[in-house]
């Protein structure tokens, strides 16, 4: 007989029911298989009503994130081969509001994406538009950031933030992250208007560094170190001001 | 409540200060543990080195003052990092009347702290 593996999704439909429930698929299992290749096999073959979100399927795109056995994972490369002969359990992504089986509602974090003006702000605006100047970066410049800039919002630190799920306020890793990533790059001069926000009440000071979300970042984006540095440049500039009395 | 937002403003003051205590509570507390809870009792080094009379002649030396800034930065720092973890701790463990009050409590404590830690050092014991 061939080998088959276990797979227990989370169900939710509030058209028809107010509660969460599980459901249990018993699927054929190959060694290659990812996780959504399981998913796409269940709504394939199984049950068409199974929802979930995914797109590029190679780690891209950063929609298909899901708690896999508790921990959040992209299911596109997660295989199942990491868990056979042991079962599965699919969980929609902790800490944000579940819209229906495996899909949540982002706009906490979409509203917070673009409150950090994830873009390459001028002092001089009229710059913004001028496609006539070169903006000459050297490499060594370019390192600064450049690893922030591989983060694909998929958001899977939000749910491994323990923080987050204590204070929804809290602006969050990847935002923070996104914030750094145009902070340090030498084309930019929108630091202090990004302060307002990055240091904010619910900014970079209400994490505790608990570090899960550079744990579980897919792209090795590391926001648990940005958002520390990002408080020795907030505390510097907090006592400089303070210094020149501005405070 | 004015106190209490005035305290959270500081928050870049507290976090620093957690940070200098972390560090001498990671790097230099360790060394002294090592010296009084472990070398001393064992009697790898003399219990004479760090005597009371030869501590006390130290802190009346010229030298003193030095060692009175040391003694009140391993003392009052670290106080300072523990206040803002035990608060951090308080939060997330959600007791919502303790969690207000708190910054009061944990950083108020540590100044307190701090400011005996002084005068004992620069008025007792001068
Ligand atoms: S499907 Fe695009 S990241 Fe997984």
């Amino acid at each position: 007989m061939a080998e088959e593996i276990k797979i227990t999704v989370t169900r939710y439909n509030p058209d028809k029911e107010a509660e969460l429930k599980t459901q249990t698929f018993t699927i054929p299992y190959h060694n290659d298989w990812s996780i959504l290749d399981g998913l796409n096999y269940i709504k394939a073959e199984l049950d068409g009503t199974l929802t979930y979100r995914w797109s590029c399927r190679m780690a891209v795109c950063g929609s298909c994130g899901m708690m896999v056995n508790g921990t959040p994972r992209l299911t596109c490369s997660t295989y199942l081969n990491e868990f056979y002969p042991g079962e599965i359990t699919i969980e929609p992504l902790a800490n944000f509001p579940i819209i229906r089986d495996l899909v949540v509602d982002l706009t906490d974090f979409m509203d917070k994406l673009k409150e950090v003006k994830p873009w390459i702000i001028r002092k001089n605006k009229s710059d913004e538009n001028d496609t006539s100047k070169e903006y000459i970066q050297t490499t060594a410049q370019m390192d600064k950031y450049y690893q922030q800039t591989l983060c694909i919002n998929c958001t899977l630190c939000y749910a491994a933030c323990p923080v987050y799920g204590l204070h929804p306020d809290f602006i969050g890793p990847a935002v923070i992250a996104l914030g750094y990533r145009y902070n340090n790059d030498s084309r930019d001069q929108g630091k202090d208007e990004r302060r307002k926000f990055l240091a904010s009440e619910d900014g970079v000071w209400k994490c505790t560094v608990v570090g899960d979300c550079t744990e579980v970042c897919p792209k090795h984006v590391d926001p648990s170190a940005v958002i520390q540095r990002t408080k020795v440049d907030n505390a510097t500039n907090w006592f400089f001001s303070f210094l020149k009395g501005k405070k | 409540m004015g106190l209490l937002k005035k305290i959270n403003a500081l928050e870049p003051l507290w976090w620093s200060l957690f940070g200098l205590g972390g560090m001498i509570a990671a790097f230099i507390l360790p060394v002294h543990l090592f010296l009084h809870g472990i070398a001393i009792p064992m009697g790898w080094v003399s219990p004479d080195l760090l005597s009371y009379e030869r501590m006390m002649s130290v802190l009346s030396s010229p030298y003193g003052i030095i060692v009175k800034l040391f003694l009140f930065s391993i003392i009052s720092f670290p106080l300072f990092h523990a206040a803002h973890r035990i608060r951090l701790t308080i939060e997330d463990l959600r007791i919502g009347w303790l969690n207000t009050i708190m910054p009061l409590i944990s950083y108020g404590g540590a100044i307190v702290l701090s400011v005996i830690t002084i005068v004992v050092l620069f008025y007792k014991l001068s």
